[in-house]
């Protein structure tokens, strides 16, 4: 049994106090957890050229899952981007939707092998199918909401970028109508600091992305993106503000990124050691996984046992990915138009 | 059967669609209260509201990007460019984003909206470098993107409607010059003109003369004129430009042997390269000429001076003159 005559007062508080359970809090970190795993399986898998490509989400977990638990993640949208694959977990996916897509496995739910890994998308989730140039999903993300206003449906949409993207026109276009038309969209932007090996100095002239809304009309706040309690707090306050007519809020989760770019990436040609060491410490994972045992609802046996689980479920994710078919050739020309 | 404007029938398209589906919603720079540079959405504003007749800020990335999302999510925007050299800014969500939404997820999201551009120039059109480009051959080189560019009110009602309800995106593209300089009978009640399929618009033996938009009525004028010199023009009317109906280019040049493509869009690379080299590639056998094209001098777009817009444009002695040359290989 977890000791709970070790909880303090002022920490047990917290996650009680924005109104989760134990349960709740339980599952986020599985969900962090899961998401760590598969990336660094991802990784295995590259570097021993099962798999030619990865590109990793390590270090923005705590944003991503903190805020998707603010949304409802049945009727709310997901338009994601290429390091969303936590965010994704949350909405829904699973282990094997993930590791199908980066073997490129006809079952691939997000594109059929067509697209490159980490291009995810899944319409019964409603998690918006998304390119490769960045930034562009901004304004996918506005459509949906002004449909979803214009059709009172209720839904808001989540949608996010890296700093990187927020220098692209239509980052500030999707802002500026979105915020016009008082939409139902939270703009997420995961600053790691880096757009590869571009530092943020060279991408902008401020600190804090988060002052930009102020331009466009709307609240913009940074949060600890190593912190998931405060990215969910952040988070709820912006899917109430969107649900409640109030329009749309920027989250500028200040998240690490614990990797290279991408497999192609060597980022200790641009990034001092002690950077991705301080990055290190700052890991979500580790301090997520701290507060809850300082809370008393992780000690080593339940954290065994969830990472036990975890363990399964990758190797079962992996195997079944990388025994699953490749797509048709005689599929390539297939669902350019509407076949019916 | 009342007589209308090409503009007309464009607009009857547009409001007899959002008439019959509430999910059909305009959007564009002065598309709301003003309806539109041209008039396409005069009166729309008053009638379906701001939410359906929605003034965007001046972006047009925003105007596509926007459309995407809103169809992803259950509406079928109608997207206004004001003119079509302004097209440039939303390539992107228009090449990599809304062409590419089937495709890239495996027939799972569709991506079912118009953009509407008015285009092309000419002397009467007086657009200048930036009022008057042709965009055709750029947008209809894209898979997963069809291009539909009418030159009748009649066709340009049905392509409309067609291209509302179809589950892709159709880039429609309205020459400015026709907007008010050709009427045509035009039904009042609902049809729909399938996309893809050309049209005969003039049978004849001597030669076929493919051509749309604007240029279509240069080809039928020139080939009335020839008509009296013993030249029988066949002009077949493209009408869609992607899918393209190759089987309608065929069986014409099949018929007559010669083949002439007229385009207002510069010459090298232009729509109707495309054209000439599927009728080399698919019917060498049945030629007895060159494919031959009249198309829009390779200087960047239409100057601005009435001289130099003639100088520009493949005029109807232009045409004829390729017409008399063709006839008489």
């Amino acid at each position: 049994m977890v000791d709970r005559d070790r909880q303090t007062a002022t920490v047990q508080a917290r996650h009680v106090t924005l109104g989760l359970s134990d349960d709740d809090v339980l599952r986020m970190y599985h969900t962090l957890a899961l998401a760590r795993a598969l990336d660094e399986r991802m990784w295995v898998l590259q570097r021993a050229g099962l798999v030619p490509f990865v590109i990793s989400g390590q270090g923005h977990e705590g944003a991503q899952v903190g805020v998707m638990w603010a949304t409802d993640r049945a009727r709310d949208w997901l338009v994601p981007f290429y390091r969303s694959l936590a965010a994704c977990l949350a909405k829904g996916m699973s282990a094997r939707d993930l590791m199908l897509g980066l073997f490129a496995r006809a079952e691939d739910p997000s594109s059929g092998g067509r697209q490159m890994p980490a291009h995810w998308a899944h319409p019964r989730l409603k998690i918006l199918s998304t390119s490769s140039p960045v930034g562009t999903q901004y304004l996918h993300a506005v459509g949906i909401a002004y449909a979803a206003k214009l059709r009172k449906t209720g839904e808001v949409c989540v949608t996010s970028v890296g700093e990187g993207g927020t220098s692209q026109g239509d980052w500030h276009e999707a802002m500026n109508f979105a915020g016009i038309h008082k939409l139902p969209v939270v703009f997420m932007v995961e600053n790691n600091r880096y757009a590869i090996s571009v530092p943020q100095r060279l991408q902008m002239a401020v600190d804090d992305v988060a002052v930009r809304a102020a331009g466009y009309g709307f609240p913009g706040v940074v949060v600890d993106g190593s912190d998931v309690l405060a990215c969910y707090e952040a988070g709820r306050e912006a899917v109430r503000r969107a649900r409640a007519g109030e329009g749309p809020t920027l989250i500028e989760a200040k998240v690490e990124r614990l990797t290279a770019h991408s497999s192609e990436d060597r980022q200790e040609k641009y990034r001092p050691t002690a950077d991705v060491e301080a990055a290190r410490s700052r890991d979500p994972l580790v301090v997520f996984k701290h507060y809850l045992e300082q809370v008393g609802l992780l000690d080593e046996r339940r954290y065994t046992e969830i990472h036990a689980q975890i363990r399964a479920e990758v190797d079962d994710a992996t195997a079944y990915a990388e025994r699953a078919p490749w797509p048709d050739p005689a599929t390539v020309t297939r669902h350019v138009y509407y076949e019916g | 059967m009342p007589e209308l404007r090409l503009l007309d029938a464009i607009r009857q398209a547009m409001y007899e669609e959002m008439k019959r589906d509430e999910r059909v919603v305009v959007l564009g720079e002065d598309v709301g209260p003003k309806g539109g540079v041209f008039g396409a959405t005069d009166g729309f504003w008053a009638e379906f509201g701001e939410a359906r007749v929605l003034d965007t800020p001046l972006a047009e990335s925003t105007i596509v990007g926007a459309a995407i999302g809103m169809a992803a999510n259950g509406l079928i925007p109608i997207a206004e460019i004001q003119f079509s050299d302004f097209i440039f800014p939303a390539t992107n969500q228009i090449v990599s984003e809304a062409a590419r939404m089937r495709y890239r997820s495996n027939g799972a999201f569709g991506c079912p909206i118009v953009i509407r551009a008015p285009y092309g120039g000419g002397v009467e059109v007086h657009g200048g470098l930036y009022h008057s480009q042709s965009i055709e051959a750029f947008f209809a080189h894209v898979p997963g993107l069809k291009v539909v560019a009418p030159s009748v009110p009649y066709d340009a009602k049905g392509l409309l409607k067609a291209a509302i309800r179809d589950p892709d995106p159709v880039l429609y593209l309205e020459h400015k010059r026709l907007y008010r300089a050709v009427r045509g009978e035009v039904p009042e009640d609902d049809y729909v003109v399938p996309i893809g399929p050309a049209v005969v618009r003039r049978p004849g033996t001597t030669l076929s003369l493919f051509a749309y938009g604007q240029m279509l009525h240069e080809a039928l004028a020139v080939a009335a004129e020839m008509a009296g010199e013993g030249i029988d023009v066949e002009v077949v009317d493209l009408q869609t430009l992607r899918p393209l109906d190759v089987e309608t280019i065929l069986a014409s040049v099949r018929k007559t042997n010669k083949a002439l493509i007229v385009y207002e869009d510069n010459r090298f690379l232009g729509f109707g390269a495309e054209v000439a080299a599927i009728i080399a590639e698919e019917a060498f056998d049945a030629l007895d000429g060159p494919v031959m094209r009249v198309a829009g001098l390779d200087v960047p777009a239409v100057p601005y001076a009435d001289p130099l817009a003639a100088a520009f444009m493949p005029s109807r002695a232009k045409i004829a003159d390729a017409v008399r040359r063709l006839a008489t290989y």
